[in-house]
């Protein structure tokens, strides 16, 4: 049996530099497919054969990760999965060595590199979780979390045992990149251990604005309309604004946790009417960024007068990170302007006329201008007066 | 090459089993299959044939083909991790799973989820929709045949409160309303190549009503349901046949029977389409026939509602009279379901499966099943046993 299953391994070694060859032009299929449908038949037809290939082949498919669209990852991520399912099924040897290989380079794309976290926890799980804890800096969002999760749970564990606490999980809030693991932390540093959080600084929430509203929105015809905010930020300026009343920039600055901008402190609640809210950045250096948005209203922004992105849904939610906006901030200042649209719904749902708005690294990781200043006490909250 | 073509439809066809369960409430989207027969009418924990754990939350109900169940979830921070899960629906073993990223938004209300609308099957291939408007088709051994990314492909078509509408397939073409308030619009995909086929614009308005096939003449058409209306399409083209404008709801689902196309529309309304095409003719509207948000449910000769405070109605599907109603335990999220014999079945939130009784004067609560845990979904069928699936678990109910 034994002289068998050396047989087919020889078999399998000799067979595999021609099939890592047809493999480059397999995956090169999944690599192509693009929007609409394009290139589908032809990545099945690749997927195909990727998935009847061997277990050693697994990596070579998360390497082929990097750089390569959503769809395409996902196409490579099913057909690694596939062959990973199959050769468990057979029993073959799987590439647990290879895989933490590629686990541990920390150039390799980041969601490829949770992958092969994944199948490692899978098929090695007690020499997988040895690597846990350094991955608390791991540029893979999903493997720090792993990392942060365990923090956690250990400052938990602390928090009647021991002093530590408070270091434990401080560690674990400057690690933190998800929302939700921040607001457990934050939660515990404060209510369990009375520590002071900074979460707008921590989340990257830009916090101080000028303000120009009511503009017309009625019929929801604001959303399309252009305002001159729009085609030029003069915050001297005094415009027409709805039912023909004199609108001027107000400065505002919001003290909530998580950045929320509300037209309704300064504004009082209003209905069918357009809202502008403008800041700007410094950046020391040129650098990619995303501006990371949540809004329940319609809403356009522009970066250095560029338009963005724009939304026409009205009270469906909101929540931090519900859009996020890759771009490039040049060096030195740079300016947002934001508009916001409240609709005709008269519903105790629909009176929210808010945005909130953060710059972070593609990781989650916040990106702060260089001359931010403090975060706004309570007392600052919704100073209304001219901008003169 | 045309006794070929009559070759691969006779073998298309032959791969579905008239008790095969092929999507959102089964045939058609009815929520009846006549073909589906044995089912339990007294159900306990003895009913309890197998219980399997889910990775992931979802509202989608299970998919049947042959001996083969399907099912999606959604998991992990944000529900960022899409599922297509296979069982062998005889032991609840599981065959196959594929997992996807998400590629659009994942922003749902908290009672709702990524994974809600229900797959559909032709009987060789499923297609998956996500709410984060993944679309993707596997075949039956899980080989993955297509990927569309639909909020890749149009950016604005989201719902932040969540996506829910279910695809169906209609003739070689799978139908799918990606409506909501801003770039709405519904359309028809090559089931081989997952390419639009057409793409029409919708009301630009939230709806998570699922597209339902209706018979005109010899020809298949989608209704296309919408706060506006009903817009009934040529499957393959999205050519309009027909358009309802009186308004309709965008939570229950219309259901086709017949020539009649039973409408949530102020109350309930009831249409006729000519075999001509021409406009339909409406039968009947009664206001106070409120469906809540399950669908309705016609059997021979009875339409059944259930409204949101869990009272079940039978009425004549010729006049609307009503014929009895009763109160069940609600609230339901889910639709009620039935095959051949004469039993209703409907799951309410609290996971309590509840079995109505349709053979006399009046309907009765033949037997309940507690399940404990939140059950939001409608639940599926197949020859002797009904599926049911929560946020984390799938339940194979059966005679004992």
């Amino acid at each position: 049996m034994k002289q068998l299953s050396l047989l087919f391994t020889f078999v399998i070694s000799l067979s595999w530099p021609l099939h890592a060859a047809d493999l480059s032009e397999h995956l090169a299929k999944l690599k192509a497919v693009g929007p609409e449908g394009k290139g589908n038949s032809e990545a099945a037809a690749a997927w195909s054969e990727i998935t009847s290939g061997p277990a050693a082949s697994i990596v070579t498919i998360l390497e082929a990760m990097d750089g390569s669209s959503p769809l395409s990852m996902n196409w490579m991520r099913s057909a690694a999965e596939a062959i990973l399912e199959k050769e468990k099924v057979s029993g073959s040897e799987l590439p647990s060595d290879e895989l933490q290989a590629f686990l541990l380079n920390r150039e390799n794309d980041p969601k490829a590199r949770y992958l092969a976290y994944d199948f490692l926890v899978e098929i090695a799980p007690e020499d997988t979780s040895s690597l846990v804890p350094d991955m608390i800096d791991d540029p893979s969002p999903p493997l720090r979390r792993v990392a942060v999760a365990e923090l956690i749970a250990q400052g938990r564990s602390q928090l009647s045992t021991s002093d530590q606490a408070a270091t434990t999980l401080q560690a674990a809030l400057d690690a933190a990149r998800d929302v939700d693991q921040i607001n457990e932390i934050a939660k515990l540093l404060r209510e369990d251990l009375e520590k002071s959080v900074d979460l707008p600084t921590q989340f990257g929430f830009l916090m101080r604005w000028h303000l120009i509203a009511p503009f017309d929105n009625t019929d929801r015809e604001g959303f399309d309309h252009v305002y001159p905010p729009e085609e030029n930020v003069d915050l001297n300026a005094a415009y027409e604004g709805k039912d023909g009343k004199e609108v001027r920039w107000e400065t505002y600055a919001t003290s909530d946790d998580y950045g929320m901008v509300d037209f309704n402190q300064p504004f009082s609640p209003l209905k069918e009417v357009t809202g502008y809210a403008y800041t700007e950045f410094q950046s020391d250096g040129e650098q990619e960024v995303e501006l990371r948005l949540g809004c329940k209203n319609a809403w356009k922004i522009w970066l250095n007068g560029k338009l963005l992105f724009g939304r026409d849904e009205y009270h469906r939610g909101i929540r931090i990170d519900q859009y996020t906006l890759p771009v490039t901030l040049k060096p030195g200042r740079n300016t947002l302007l934001v508009k916001a649209c409240q609709n005709e719904q008269e519903q105790d749902w629909t009176v929210q006329w808010e945005f909130q708005l953060r710059v972070c690294d593609s990781t989650g990781a916040a990106v702060l201008s260089t001359d931010r200043q403090p975060t706004p006490k309570p007392e600052e909250k919704a100073r209304r007066r001219s901008a003169e | 090459m045309k006794s070929f073509l009559l070759c691969l439809s006779f073998l298309t066809l032959a791969s579905i089993s008239q008790a095969d369960w092929l999507s959102f409430r089964g045939p058609q989207g009815s929520g009846y299959a006549e073909e589906i027969k044995s089912l339990p009418k007294s159900l306990s924990n003895e009913s309890i044939s197998w219980k399997a754990a889910l990775p992931g939350r979802g509202l989608s109900s299970p998919v049947i083909v042959g001996d083969k169940l399907f099912v999606t979830a959604a998991s992990g921070p944000d529900q960022k991790q899409l599922h297509i899960l296979c069982f062998n629906r005889n032991s609840g073993e599981p065959i196959w799973e594929r997992r996807f990223w998400a590629t659009g938004r994942t922003m749902a209300h908290k009672k709702t989820n990524v994974a809600a609308p229900t797959p559909a099957s032709d009987g060789e291939r499923v297609y998956a929709l996500y709410s984060s408007n993944d679309l993707i088709c596997v075949d039956l051994e899980g080989n993955l045949i297509w990927l569309r990314g639909l909020t890749l492909d149009y950016p604005n078509a989201s719902n932040s409160l969540g996506m829910a509408s279910s695809p169906i397939i209609a003739g070689d073409t799978l139908v799918a309303q990606i409506e909501n308030d801003s770039e709405s619009f519904a359309a028809g995909f090559d089931l081989l190549t997952g390419e639009n086929k057409w793409k029409l614009d919708r009301p630009k308005a939230a709806n998570w009503t699922s597209p339902t096939v209706l018979k005109v003449g010899d020809d298949e058409v989608v209704a296309l349901q919408s706060s506006k209306g009903v817009l009934g399409v040529v499957p393959a083209t999205g050519s309009p046949i027909f358009n309802f404008e009186k308004g309709a709801s965008t939570v229950p689902s219309s259901v086709a029977s017949g020539d009649r196309l039973y409408i949530p529309s102020n109350g309930l309304t009831v249409l006729t389409i000519a075999d001509d095409g021409s406009e339909p003719s409406e039968i009947w509207n009664e206001s106070t026939q409120r469906p809540g948000t399950a669908s309705p449910l016609v059997i021979d000769d009875t339409l059944y509602l259930l409204n949101n405070a869990g009272v079940l109605t039978a009425s004549n599907i010729d006049t609307g009279e009503r014929r009895w109603r009763i109160r069940l335990k609600g609230p339901f999220s889910g639709s009620p379901v039935a095959g051949r014999d004469p039993f209703l079945y409907i799951v309410n939130e609290a996971g309590i499966v509840q079995v109505v009784d349709l053979s006399g004067e009046e309907g009765i609560v033949a037997s309940e099943l507690e399940l404990g845990e939140t059950i939001l979904s409608t639940p599926s069928l197949s020859d002797g046993a009904i599926y049911v699936r929560s946020d984390s678990s799938l339940w194979k109910l059966s005679k004992r």
